[in-house]
């Protein structure tokens, strides 16, 4: 009998695994709803406000690929998936997109059958501590208990990291981030450890914020992104360049204020009129209506908008733009020209 | 076979497959059987043409390659440099220390609790009945998280050591720290000498099992009971003890301590660099997470144990207790000499299951951060290379191996105290 569950789980995997088959775009417009993973709740790229409804810069950017296939915005339901179970979950089709603070890398790129759309955000690895734990670099941080989300790229710096650098350490492995956020506060760990923007999320939300502080060292290149599954290059295109679109959209001034304004009639310039489908038809080579990226647009502004609304300095979380500026102006933010 | 059973001259006709009583049952599993296979068949097929598909086959080479990820608690010697098949091999380690342990002091806890509810002292027994209603009506994952957070939240943390009027100190006259970390305990050091006290200590364990026989073949002859437990005790330790010193105490003890409280550093200043901590090595250190996990999984599967050692007794005829109370037997003997040896039969089997419960109860461990085999070969190397089917196979294999062999041992002991007809 004990074989019979073991078969029957091994079909309900290879069941699973054909539901993903069909092509994403059309099960998009088909269901009129975009499935988003998302993170379980990280302040800043995703969580609940206090109405329950689902913000931040990660979240951004589902409601702006939803508002482009979809036209609405507000089209996504939201899937919060731990580091765990986001591939698994994206791999056999019950989400259509992953945004959701993952790390590009070789080999989840190459052998997991995933396909990153972009970067949304160049991150590192860093540490917080307490100030009262008299520690100054992450250099002094030999012995230390080091509390870490398990299943991550962070898992694997850290340990490199610390056996480059000659010394020991206790890791902590906890599932999400807000338990590791409780066993920091609790003093169960002298460190936690994850990508500087989450830090700085995390910081933010404790009562005392000014008792902790984030450590000089940036241990790792966490470059983050939407994801989509291989083998669906349609798909993964529209998510790609409508994340592009936002950038265009910084790069040459269109706004959340003046994008209805811009999109209603040509104007001088030819590449904001192909962006916002005025001119050409890049629309239509997606597959989409021609004003998709003006939809995009129109939902939380263009990329520098959703940063300063979501992450920026006015925020609590504080983060200054850095390698996140346009290119244009000393970052490595870059997208290829809409023609 | 059923041909021959057949009277001779009549021959077998196919429709006697469905009409004939003698064949139908037969025809009928021949058919589900083959529906069956078939259908696995099918769904294999599936599997592997959509893995395949997904360009997923299944490959288990990742076995061998690089970790890349370190794990607290090892039982074992590794580093992240070890191989995927180590870090499976410390997780199964961990998910059986953690078993091991938990099933004793589950039975420890489920015995006496069991006994107790049915005590004729009103309060004691109703503690015991709210302590078993509790502890079974919450699921175990939440008692695991919430003895995780009472340990964590109400410890004294390291830094609460710091300082000439620290917030804690170290317990049992400086040889033991308590902290939400871990608890750390002394280590032993065996020096050469040691082994003649390991000797003594075996041959201290064959003695009481011996004066056991004897004690009680001599009660079965001449009626004499003599006080067998702390004889037992005696046999046990003092021996080793007298050896111990006799050898000139050659097991030394590494006291827990804390890294940096004494050292200087180069220009002869007091050490405040880095982190104050426990030294890692100094002692052993039994970590919050498994202290958790075991308190709340034997607390849990304790409260079941207890009502099966109920069950098991109150199974028992009361005839039999009162008629042992007739015979002059106290009561403590009548439990001990009447009531639980008849009693095991009924609580052996149901003890099995329990047993089972614990040990895959313990897959829960992730919730605390304790690295049982879920968490290492089922989560990080799961997570760090994508083989998720490979994965998940082996820890199913894992967890039937352990299972079928707990089942295996207790059933070895099962049929050696049930009833033996004469």
């Amino acid at each position: 009998m004990k074989k019979s569950v073991l078969l029957g789980t091994i079909a309900a995997v290879g069941v699973m695994a054909g539901v993903a088959s069909a092509g994403t775009l059309d099960d998009v417009k088909a269901n009129g709803v975009l499935k988003c993973g998302v993170s379980t709740g990280l302040a800043g790229f995703a969580a609940p406000d206090a109405n329950g409804r689902w913000e931040g810069f990660d979240v951004a950017v589902c409601r702006a690929v939803a508002a482009a296939v979809l036209g609405d915005g507000d089209a996504v339901q939201f899937v919060p998936l731990t580091t765990k179970v986001r591939f698994t979950a994206l791999n056999s089709g019950e989400i259509d997109m992953l945004s959701r603070v993952t790390t590009w890398t070789f080999s989840r790129d190459v052998d997991l059958g995933l396909t990153f759309a972009g970067v949304n955000y160049y991150d590192g690895q860093g540490f917080m501590v307490r100030k009262d734990l008299g520690v100054a670099s992450a250099t002094e941080l030999d012995g230390a208990t080091i509390c870490i989300t398990t299943g991550t790229t962070t898992e694997l710096n850290l340990a490199d990291y610390f056996r480059a650098n000659g010394m020991s350490y206790e890791p902590v492995p906890i599932e999400t981030n807000a338990e590791a956020q409780q066993q920091y506060l609790a003093g169960a760990c002298d460190v936690f450890t994850t990508d500087a923007s989450a830090l700085a999320a995390t910081r933010a939300t404790f009562e005392s914020p000014d008792e902790h502080m984030v450590l000089p060292e940036i241990i790792s290149k966490e470059p983050l992104g939407p994801v989509v599954r291989e083998g669906d290059e349609p798909w993964g295109d529209i998510v790609r360049w409508t994340l592009n679109a936002l950038i265009t959209a910084e790069e040459k001034g269109v706004t959340m204020g003046n994008v209805a304004e811009m999109g209603a009639a040509a104007g001088p310039d030819p590449e904001i009129n192909r962006l916002l489908g005025t001119e050409g038809g890049l629309g239509a080579m997606l597959g989409l209506e021609a004003n998709w990226a003006a939809n995009a647009i129109a939902v939380g502004g263009n990329y520098g908008e959703l940063f300063e609304a979501n992450v920026g300095e006015a925020t609590p979380i504080g983060l200054s733009r850095g390698l996140n500026a346009l290119w244009t102006q000393g970052g490595l933010i870059y997208t290829p020209p809409f023609r | 076979m059923a041909m021959a059973d057949q009277p001779a001259g009549k021959s077998f006709r196919l429709s006697m497959l469905l009409y004939d009583t003698r064949y139908r049952s037969m025809t009928i599993q021949i058919i589900m059987l083959a529906a069956f296979i078939a259908g696995v068949a099918w769904l294999l097929d599936n599997m592997y043409a959509n893995l395949a598909a997904a360009n997923k086959n299944p490959d288990f080479t990742f076995l061998s390659a690089p970790a890349g990820y370190d794990i607290n608690q090892r039982l074992v010697e590794y580093t992240s440099q070890s191989t995927n098949a180590r870090a499976w091999l410390v997780g199964l380690l961990n998910t059986l220390l953690v078993a091991f342990l938990g099933c004793i002091i589950a039975t420890v806890i489920g015995i006496s609790v069991g006994v107790l509810r049915l005590s004729k002292n009103w309060i004691v027994a109703r503690l015991m009945t709210v302590y078993i209603e509790i502890f079974r009506n919450v699921p175990v994952l939440l008692w695991i998280a919430f003895l995780n957070a009472i340990l964590s939240e109400t410890l004294p943390q390291p830094k609460d050591f710091k300082g000439e009027d620290a917030e804690a100190t170290m317990s049992l006259w400086n040889t033991v720290i308590i902290s939400n970390r871990g608890v750390f305990i002394p280590e032993p050091v065996f020096l050469s000498g040691s082994a003649i006290m390991l000797y003594v200590f075996i041959a201290s364990i064959v003695a009481i099992f011996a004066f056991g026989r004897w004690a009680s073949k001599d009660q079965e002859t001449t009626g004499r009971i003599l006080p067998t437990f702390w004889i037992k005790l005696a046999i046990l330790i003092v021996p080793t003890l007298i050896v111990y010193f006799v050898m000139g105490q050659p097991v030394d003890w590494i006291l827990p301590a804390f890294e940096g409280r004494g050292a200087f550093d180069a220009n002869g200043e007091p050490y405040t660099k880095g982190i104050f901590r426990i030294d890692a090595d100094s002692g052993i250190n039994i970590r919050r997470s498994l202290i958790a996990l075991c308190l709340a999984l034997s607390l849990y599967t304790a409260a079941f144990i207890a009502e099966a050692v109920r069950a098991g007794i109150m199974a028992i005829n009361k005839g039999q207790s009162e008629a042992a109370g007739a015979l002059g037997l106290r009561q403590n003997r009548v439990m001990s000499l009447v009531v639980l040896p008849q009693a095991l039969r009924v609580i052996i089997p149901p003890l099995i299951s329990q047993y089972l419960n614990l040990t895959k109860n313990s897959s829960l461990a992730i919730a605390v951060g304790y690295m049982d085999v879920t968490g290492t070969l089922g989560g990080i190397t799961l997570n760090q290379t994508g083989r998720a089917l490979e994965c998940i196979l082996l820890l199913m294999i894992t967890y039937l191996t352990i299972s079928l062999s707990i089942s295996m041992v207790m059933n070895i002991y099962n049929n050696s105290v049930k009833l033996k007809e004469r």
